[in-house]
């Protein structure tokens, strides 16, 4: 006898809704048969007979949502193969329906900080990192009929990471486009059709395939303005996930964080949980300027709370203090963040009160609110996902040394990516990027502790 | 003077068009006259303004090609758009922005259309409808597309002229606008202007295939070769080309064959190519030679011509003296025009 098991559909999984059973207690299955559906936030999955058998019984009913992975979701009876089926419980293999990306489901546990803007007491609502974004979009096309989302499997596909969900339902094949895979020809489409007037958010599937299309953001949109004598306007939304995501190599995985925030012209928005993707997404495509909005894959599943106001806009600019302490001040920004705010939460059992500065936005930097906490805990340390040379922190830590040198009690520390191309190995991986541990360590280094 | 023209329907080979008949008034042909003129001459001081180093950087002129920046121009209406590369003097010019102003900001002072922060390879004007000016090569084809995306967001009927040279016409991304602007049919003329010379290298040593006009065939996208030094032969094909776009149909291609007398750049001495080939061009296909031949056989007197040509001289020595009157930008203008307010 063997226990199906929930199949974890991507190595980050945790939990997926059985949407429906193809299979009913008495069947026979081969190995190979399809015998049930599972749907994930991000995508619908076949799952597939690994022995043969007879299905015993149905354990967890068609429509249960929120079923962990390794749970038993029916048995299976041995077939009369020679060889029986092996005792222990075993995962069937699954085969995407559409395809999927992994994404991460471990949230942070520390309620947060509420926004200066919104005062104590304003209600909240929970909603996941993916679906504030998809709701900035929707508000803001309701709102403007020059806005448009443009990219690859935007609209039918529903998005690649399905941020884009039930955006074509709404506004039709005119203003959610699917695009050729071809990133330099749809950017610059974008970047003339913003000359023109009009206000595109263009999606990549991640910013890695942005590369092929920089010189669009960089000399198309980012200059024109300035090279027109402030003739021509380039209000577009650069998006997509950036950053990180989990086991894809090198090519897949880079923070462009440095390279975008380096380019006047460009206004850089790299959010940490919903409300700084919804309030800034919203903020980004009313903006006349060009804006790179750099989402992070790990993100996309996990949800937060937001405040339930009608239009919840957040300014481009503005850092937000996201956990107050007395002892250090550890920067950080998309992703980042949540590793801070654990890394604050173990140093506080060890009486480290560190703050937590989430930088919301990369260009312009909120210089003010980085050297407002230093003056008041007289120590730094940046942390970023990449690479360290010429980087977001090396940007900060200069900064702060110019304006609050003798504020320092320590040189700043800088926690970020080492300094090789992402290996795809799960230990070197683990080694490379920047955790909570070697950001405690940073701690510690400036605390002289 | 009859020249070969050729055209493909963008799903087969290459056939002959017939040629039109020309019934042109004498306001035209002066019209076109005046219009190549000014950008010769403008062009001619704008060297000389180089020479005497009031003109820094790149200048890419215009010389030779003014036929398909003008008789384009006359086939497009209010609202459309017109976007180029670096060589993009002569097509503000035929697009109607102020000499001065286009001189002043080759100059970089507070008078030129980019306040002097563009300079030659980057002005803009709205209000014609110019969008560049644009100095990555192949960059404004895709950026074109875009224009062209507008329009036919807008639905407003308008049509982008995106131009490029032989030399774009190798890059990628004129290949990923080809196929969107097909595959979502967008009204843009694409306008390659084949000077022979993509800065040294000619169209045979850098193309595999040199009929720029079939280039477009694999995407179903129609395409002509025109003699870009016939002002006439250009305006018709621009007539043709900006009515299937216009109508729905999708892009279109013309490939203007055309010469450029300078060098890529002023600082470019040109030894790739012989002082006969550059002479014989200029003996016997020079575009505004061309037409004065017609206005002469139109009974335009010589003296009729004199007046125009004053005219032109004292347009562009206007345009030279306010390009070196207008100020500099005043230091406070470095840090405008960044960012607008949100």
């Amino acid at each position: 006898m063997t226990d199906i098991l929930m199949p974890a559909l991507s190595p980050t999984m945790e939990e997926g809704t059985l949407s429906k059973w193809l299979v009913k207690a008495g069947d026979t299955v081969s190995a190979g048969d399809v015998i049930a559906e599972i749907e994930t936030d991000k995508a619908t999955m076949e799952v597939e007979a690994v022995d043969e058998g007879v299905i015993e019984a149905i354990l967890i009913d068609a429509g249960t949502e929120g079923v962990k992975v390794n749970t038993p979701i029916a048995r299976l009876a041995g077939g009369e193969s020679a060889s029986p089926a092996p005792a222990k419980s075993e995962a069937p293999t699954v085969q995407a329906v559409t395809e999927d990306k992994p994404a991460e489901a471990a949230a942070p546990a520390k309620p947060e900080l509420r926004d200066p803007e919104f005062p104590e007491g304003t209600p909240m609502v929970k909603i996941t990192v993916r679906d504030a974004l998809r709701d900035a979009m929707a508000e803001e096309m309701r709102r403007d009929e020059k806005v448009f989302l443009m990219g690859e499997e935007v609209a039918q596909y529903q998005g690649a990471y399905k941020v884009s969900r039930g955006l074509l339902e709404e506004f039709g094949d005119r203003r959610v486009i699917d695009t050729p895979i071809t990133e330099m020809g749809f950017a610059g489409v974008g970047a003339g059709a913003a000359m023109a007037g009009l206000k595109p958010i263009i999606e990549f599937m991640t910013f890695n395939f942005a590369m092929q299309a920089i010189d669009h953001i960089l000399n198309s949109s980012a200059k024109t303005l300035y090279m027109s004598g402030g003739q021509i306007k380039s209000s577009i939304v650069y998006r997509g996930p950036n950053g990180a995501a989990a086991r894809v190599g090198a090519q897949h995985s880079q923070d462009y964080s440095a390279w975008y925030a380096n380019i006047p012209g460009l206004k850089v928005v790299a959010p940490y949980d919903a409300a700084d993707a919804k309030g800034l997404l919203k903020a980004a495509i009313r903006d006349p300027n060009p804006v790179v909005f750099l989402e992070h894959e790990m993100m996309y599943g996990l949800e937060f709370e937001i405040p339930a106001v009608e239009d919840f806009v957040l300014p481009i600019g503005k850092a937000k203090i996201q956990r107050e302490g007395k002892d250090v001040t550890i920067v950080a920004h998309s992703r980042m963040v949540g590793f801070a705010l654990k890394a604050a939460e173990q140093l506080a059992a060890e009486g480290i009160e560190a703050e937590v500065v989430n930088l919301r936005t990369l260009r312009p930097l909120d210089t003010d609110t980085v050297i407002a906490s230093v003056k008041k805990t007289n120590r730094l340390v940046t942390v970023e996902e990449g690479w360290g040379p010429c980087g977001v922190g090396a940007e900060i830590a200069a900064r702060v040394t110019a304006d609050a040198f003798d504020d320092l009690d320590a040189p700043p520390a800088r926690v970020h990516q080492e300094d090789v191309p992402m290996p795809y190995a799960a230990n070197l991986e683990a080694l490379t990027v920047p955790s909570v541990e070697k950001i405690i360590a940073a701690v510690k280094q400036v605390s002289y502790k | 003077m009859a020249r070969a023209a050729k055209a493909s329907d963008g799903t087969q080979g290459s056939n002959s068009t017939p040629s039109v008949n020309r019934n042109t008034s004498k306001d035209d042909l002066l019209k076109y006259y005046r219009e190549m003129l000014l950008i010769r001459r403008f062009e001619e001081r704008a060297g000389q303004l180089y020479g005497m180093g009031l003109i820094g950087g790149f200048c890419h002129l215009y010389i030779g090609q003014e036929a398909v920046a003008v008789g384009m121009e006359s086939a497009s209406i209010d609202g459309d758009q017109v976007i180029t590369g670096y060589r993009d003097h002569g097509h503000m010019l035929a697009a109607g922005m102020d000499p001065k102003e286009v001189m002043a900001e080759l100059t970089g002072r507070i008078g030129g259309s980019s306040k002097g922060k563009g300079g030659s390879m980057h002005m803009f004007d709205i209000e014609t409808g110019f969008f560049g000016g644009h100095g990555i090569v192949g960059a404004q084809v895709s950026l074109g597309t875009g224009l062209a995306f507008a329009d036919f967001y807008k639905q407003n009927g308008n049509v982008s002229y995106t131009y490029f040279g032989d030399g774009a016409a190798n890059q990628g991304q004129v290949y990923e606008s080809f196929n969107m602007a097909k595959l979502w049919k967008l009204p843009v003329v694409y306008v390659i202007e084949n000077n022979e010379y993509a800065m040294g290298t000619s169209l045979a040593r850098a193309s595999a295939t040199t009929e720029l006009y079939m280039r477009g065939a694999s995407f179903g996208i129609p395409g002509e070769q025109v003699d870009g030094m016939d002002v006439f032969a250009v305006y018709e094909a621009g007539l043709r080309a900006s009515e299937h776009a216009r109508s729905g149909n999708g892009p279109y291609i013309l490939e203007m064959k055309t010469y450029r007398y300078r060098g890529h750049s002023m600082s470019d001495p040109a030894k790739y190519r012989t002082k006969e080939e550059v002479d014989d061009v200029k003996k016997n296909r020079d575009p505004i030679d061309h037409i004065k031949t017609m206005i002469e056989q139109a009974g335009v007197t010589e003296d009729e011509l004199k007046v125009i040509d004053n005219e032109i001289k004292a347009i562009v020595l206007e345009a030279v003296e306010f390009a070196q009157t207008s100020p500099e930008p005043d230091p406070s203008e470095l840090y405008t025009d960044v960012y607008l307010e949100a």
